[in-house]
């Protein structure tokens, strides 16, 4: 294919992914939003923001809640009849929307604290993790999420802090020297 | 004897320690060998990749470099976990630039990993496909006959890897054949649990799994058999606040098929990690210790209940 000066920046931001080149072959069939299981509380459904993002409607995309309603499930991408790796899609939305600072912090507070863990320790305690994020950010809700809290404590399937691995420098060096590498792929 | 890489993952260091118990367990009846990564780290489940796409690589590629030179398979229990190697091995593989990437951010750890060196494998897929199903009833002692169960999948240990079918898997129902049970045909078996929705959204969440929960009522099964801490965690410990948010009042223990090929092998069940479910097992187990009478076993229960109301019957031919 002749390249041609791009008309449409923010599609090619979305396409640098592996395989992200695809979305520009979307023909618009609507089977990714038909497979979605949590569709129905997504703002705008993955066809229209297909659409979207090829008619450069940057902020538009980067404020709606599509992508963080995606479950990571993969039904769409098998279904894709052009192949169109739709789930990872998501997870770049979701990173464009976070340097863009468009979010709340109920939403990604969840995926930074992981992260943050994950950098700290090596691994992560995702159920510790679970009720921090909940006592922060849904304190009300908390009270009735005690009895299952409960339950993991007492069937010992509940801790606060993972396990530190020998090699923290090591990793911390490998995800230092990424960050900074950063780019397209 | 068969030789693994294993890794665990931080899920069944604590909060899945049934499936890590019942998996060292059963594998060792088989005769495979897991040689755990040394000093493994977090794979980042699904949320490193929703923040920063290379150092998410770099996390697990460092996984895959630390499996040792003799070993060319890595066999992970947790869906997340499995996908996220196969996916971080398979990209690498695809996308030369993004391996030299990768492998520059390796380096600063004095580290290397070549794409296609280690394959990536489900512990179910291993179990079904490098051990037919002859051989694991072979070692069947106590078989699970009469114990009705549902195979459910969920998202990542069938899709978008392919060692199952993605939308209609049954592998696990064959293995679940093999130990002598009564399985159902579970319709929703590859659907989503909703993940780490339930730190996001709550409604969307519970009602993903209600209606898993739901279907699998409606089919009227002693357990969910899954292969996913994930799955395991949302069906078993939000089973309760489903069912206040739906009122409704299921009692579905939500068990991992390590766990019941350990039942059927005749491994004690404190071996396997029973008793960490917060819907309790008790009837499974209960059942499994008195089998019913053999015959008695023959008979199909109604897969509707007789109170619900009469399907539609269907047109005929031609009127379409």
């Amino acid at each position: 294919m002749p390249e041609e000066p791009s008309t449409n920046p923010f599609l090619e931001e979305v396409m640098a992914i592996p395989g992200g080149e695809r979305l520009k072959s979307c023909i618009q069939c609507g089977t990714c939003g038909g497979s979605c299981p949590s569709g129905d509380a997504m703002d705008h459904t993955p066809r229209e923001i297909f659409a979207m993002i090829l008619a450069g409607m940057r902020e538009e995309v980067l404020k709606s809640n599509t992508f963080w309603f995606c479950v990571s499930c993969y039904y769409c991408t098998i279904r894709c009849p052009q192949e169109i790796p739709i789930t990872d899609i998501m997870y770049q939305l979701k990173r464009l929307a976070i340097q863009a600072g468009y979010y709340t912090a109920s939403i990604t507070g969840f995926s930074e604290t992981f992260v943050g863990q994950v950098e700290t320790y090596g691994r992560s305690f995702e159920l510790g993790l679970a009720t921090g994020h909940y006592l922060r950010h849904h304190p009300i809700q908390s009270i009735r999420m005690s009895p299952l809290m409960l339950g993991m404590v007492t069937r010992g399937r509940m801790s606060f802090t993972p396990k530190r691995i020998q090699g923290i420098r090591q990793l911390r060096a490998i995800l230092r020297r990424a960050k900074e590498l950063g780019g397209a792929w | 004897m068969r030789r693994y890489a294993y890794y665990p993952g931080c899920s069944l260091e604590r909060n899945a320690a049934a499936y890590d118990e019942s998996f060292r367990a059963v594998a060792q009846v088989l005769g495979i060998e897991l040689v755990e990564i040394e000093d493994w780290n977090c794979c980042g489940a699904t949320e490193y990749f929703s923040l920063d796409l290379l150092p998410a690589y770099a996390l697990v590629a460092r996984n895959l470099a630390l499996i040792p030179p003799d070993l060319d398979q890595v066999v992970a229990p947790c869906s997340a976990c499995y996908y996220n190697m196969y996916k971080t091995d398979k990209n690498m593989a695809l996308y030369p630039e993004l391996a030299r990437a990768v492998n520059e951010a390796l380096a600063a750890g004095h580290l290397h990993y070549e794409p296609g060196r280690v394959r990536s494998r489900h512990a179910l897929e291993v179990i079904v496909e490098d051990f037919t199903p002859e051989e694991i009833a072979a070692h069947v002692q106590k078989p699970l006959r009469g114990l009705r169960l549902a195979a459910y999948y969920g998202c990542v240990t069938v899709r978008p890897a392919g060692h199952d079918d993605h939308e209609y898997p049954t592998r696990m129902e064959r293995l679940l054949q093999a130990l002598g049970a009564t399985v159902v045909d579970y319709t929703l078996r590859a659907n989503c649990c909703g993940g780490h929705m339930t730190q996001l959204d709550a409604d969307t969440a519970y009602r993903m799994i209600y209606y898993l929960l739901s279907n699998a009522d409606r089919l009227g099964v002693d357990a969910l058999v899954t292969a996913c801490p994930m799955c395991q965690l949302n069906l078993d410990a939000y089973q309760g606040q489903v069912n206040s948010y739906f009122g409704r009042n299921f009692h579905i223990p939500i068990l991992y098929f390590t766990q019941m090929m350990g039942l059927a092998f005749g491994i004690e069940p404190e071996k396997l990690g029973f008793g960490q479910e917060i819907v309790s097992a008790e009837r499974v187990l209960e059942k499994w210790r008195n089998p019913p009478p053999e015959e008695e076993t023959a008979e199909r229960k109604p897969r509707r209940k007789e109170t619900g109301l009469p399907m539609p019957e269907p047109l005929p031919v031609g009127q379409l």
